[in-house]
């Protein structure tokens, strides 16, 4: 829904969020759901309503506990037969400045201060590593705004005993322990407060009147920041940019100008504009996003303009160039096909409100920001979380190169008359194993951004993924692909859980960045081989049609699989003898048989 | 801005807000009235009525509202 992306009118969103949760929930059913525990430390009671939205509008079905009012450390520190029975899937801990036990007073000593600043964060520390041992599941916590006052004016911030020095060494705590903690992730309320102008967002009409310790209008620039970091966590961000290029990436119109005359450089503001805003684009390409470009030119002056010395984008610097006279909505279509990719994982971005209606019109799940001015294009990027981080990957920080080489793989591909000779060609290695903890993150990631090729949608946290792991009633195999042009990671993940002589498929997923390269094929042969080893006589697969997998309707037929059942939802089961001699299935990928 | 026009304001905020087409408010209507309008409605209510009449009222203001009417009186004095 357009009217909850960024820039949204936080006031109208407040007004009508109950006909806008009607109109959410009535347009589809595929929500993703999870369960959320909102411990406050201040009254969150529309903190809850809005993240709903936003959290719908990314396709998640939020359930919410709310803890009663300030009971946040209560929550954390002691058994909580309620929020036990709730077992939530992400725990949001809402503290802010009011929640500070103890400030330093003005003529504290540094022993003083720092014992408080000690005594404050162990607080914090405590009720993580509490919640973290009872309930696994990942945990956002925000960092303090600045205080409302400064007792020692502009010294305030140099004395250890202000409280903006207090608050802020607190802050870096708080970020240190981020950094070291998997699942435990930051929210930036300092920035955010900050951005919207600290006066308003601590109005102290809120807290008097109703203990809201942010202004209630900010409450959706709140939500929706939450909103962000549970989704990235679940995989759900977006993976690439499409881009216009005249007056998107430069000023002036390429073909009629000539490059020479675009608007990119020091020379002109709108110049400067544009070079900056192609700087953060080559940010966000280094740190594995995706870009593309759809623009209505020929080929030559398309890159031409890209060549122009002064652009800090170059030409390698994309993965696919379509400059050509078709629609757009064809191109971004052809994009996303090309690189494997849903549609719905591209954003698109064209400075000219015709085009940006056509792609809205034609593929209405598309990302399409409101691009109006150049000098404004940085901050409705980034502003709306796109690309949210919740842990940059070694996979995230090579995508770029890895669709690179797929590029590279399909112009090889075009020169074999032979598919499986081309196959043969690319020297491909898999290691498949049983999971092993480094990749633990990866699997759990996987398990939720599958969307295509996935038998059953199941998803995964990365506590559940690490529990199985240890579970000797699953057999667990994960795929990790190498060929002659690079790493593609882990890219498939099988969970069985054996049941005496059957061998349950809960789980079957492959990134579809390696379909139709027998990887498929190799994964089974392991499962085979280790499943006859545990002395499993049957595969049992189950495939759930989704809106998105009908690709691997026919998987198991395929497979070799008998079917053995059907409703009449299309959900099907499928089996497997592994009786009779196994002829392996994979003819061209080297398997490292795991350790 | 009458009387009247400030009450046909307040209708489309109630509607708006309590999400129920068929509230219409009166001077001496007052939170007994409407289902969904507690406390925590309250403030919402109050940040959309300032929004649309383009006024911020005070706390003692808040505190001291009896009715719709007086709400009303409010705004009449403000816009």
């Amino acid at each position: 829904m357009k009217e909850l992306e960024y820039p949204f009118d936080s006031q109208w969103i407040l007004k009508k969020k109950k006909s806008i949760r009607r109109e959410l929930i009535a347009g589809r059913s595929d929500f993703l759901k999870k369960k959320i525990a909102v411990l406050g430390g201040s009254t969150t009671h529309d903190i809850l309503l809005i993240l709903d939205l936003f959290l719908l509008n990314q396709g998640i079905q939020a359930e919410f506990y709310e803890s009663e009012y300030n009971q946040y450390y209560q929550d954390a520190m002691f058994p909580n037969p309620k929020l036990e029975a709730f077992a939530p899937d992400f725990i949001y801990l809402y503290t802010t400045n009011r929640n500070i036990t103890a400030y330093p007073a003005a003529n504290a000593s540094q022993q003083e201060t720092e014992d408080l600043l000690d005594g404050e964060y162990q607080r914090f520390e405590a009720m993580w590593e509490r919640l973290k041992d009872q309930y696994h599941c990942p945990m956002i916590q925000n960092n303090f705004e600045f205080p409302s006052y400064r007792l020692l004016g502009n010294q305030d911030a140099v004395y250890r005993q202000g409280r903006v020095s207090f608050l802020n060494r607190l802050n870096e705590r708080f970020a240190a322990y981020a950094r070291s903690h998997e699942g435990f992730y930051l929210l930036d309320l300092q920035y955010i407060s900050a951005r919207c102008g600290l006066d308003a967002w601590q109005d102290p009409f809120y807290w008097y009147m109703y203990k809201y310790a942010l202004a209630v209008p900010f409450i959706p620039e709140l939500s929706f920041e939450i909103s962000k970091i549970i989704k990235s966590a679940l995989g759900r961000n977006k993976k690439g940019l499409v881009l216009d290029l005249d007056n998107t990436l430069w000023g002036g119109v390429v073909g009629d100008e000539g490059p020479e005359n675009l608007a990119i450089g020091q020379e002109t503001p709108a110049g400067q504009a544009y070079t900056e805003f192609q700087q953060y684009l080559k940010e966000l390409k280094n740190s594995g996003i995706l870009l593309n470009v759809n623009s209505k030119n020929d080929m030559e002056n398309a890159l031409a303009g890209l060549k122009h010395p002064d652009a800090p984008l170059k030409p390698e610097d994309f993965i696919l160039i379509k400059a050509n006279w078709s629609p757009k909505d064809e191109n971004f279509r052809e994009i996303a096909q090309e690189l494997n990719l849903l549609p719905e994982s591209l954003v698109f971005l064209d400075d000219n409100p015709a085009e940006q209606a056509l792609v809205k019109e034609q593929l209405p799940e598309v990302s399409v920001p409101k691009l109006q001015k150049p000098e404004e294009a940085i901050q409705l990027l980034d502003r709306s979380g796109f690309f949210e981080t919740t842990g940059l990957s070694q996979d995230d920080l090579k995508r770029h190169e890895m669709y690179r080489e797929n590029m590279q793989r399909s112009r090889q591909q075009a020169a074999f008359s032979n598919y499986e000779d081309f196959l043969r060609s690319l020297n491909m290695e898999a290691e498949i194993q049983s999971f092993i903890p480094i990749y633990l993150a990866r699997i759990a990631q996987l398990t939720n951004k599958s969307n295509q090729f996935n038998l059953t949608t199941r998803r995964y946290t990365q506590d559940e993924i690490t529990r199985i792991a240890r579970d000797s009633r699953y057999l667990t195999l994960y795929g990790k692909l190498t060929d002659r042009f690079g790493d593609n990671g882990v890219v498939s993940v099988v969970i069985g859980r054996k049941e005496e002589e059957i061998l349950h498929l809960e789980l079957w997923i492959m990134s579809c960045r390696v379909l139709k390269r027998q990887m498929e094929d190799a994964m089974l042969d392991t499962l085979v081989e280790r499943s006859r080893a545990l002395g499993i006589r049957k595969l049992r697969g189950y495939y759930y049609p989704t809106a998105k997998n009908a690709m691997v309707k026919d998987f198991y037929s395929l497979q070799g699989f008998g079917k053995i059942a059907e409703n009449e939802q299309g959900d099907t089961v499928w089996e497997l003898s592994l009786t009779d001699f196994w002829e392996k299935k994979n003819q061209v990928i080297k398997v490292v048989e795991g350790t | 801005m009458t009387r009247e026009e400030i009450f046909e304001g307040l209708n489309e905020v109630f509607q708006d807000v309590f999400d129920d087409e068929t509230i219409v408010v009166e001077e001496n209507t007052t939170a007994e009235d409407i289902e969904d309008w507690d406390s925590l409605e309250h403030i919402n209510l109050i940040v959309a009525v300032e929004r649309h009449f383009g006024m911020k009222f005070s706390m003692g203001e808040v505190t001291g509202m009896k009715n719709v009417g007086a709400m009303a009186d409010l705004i009449a004095e403000r816009v």
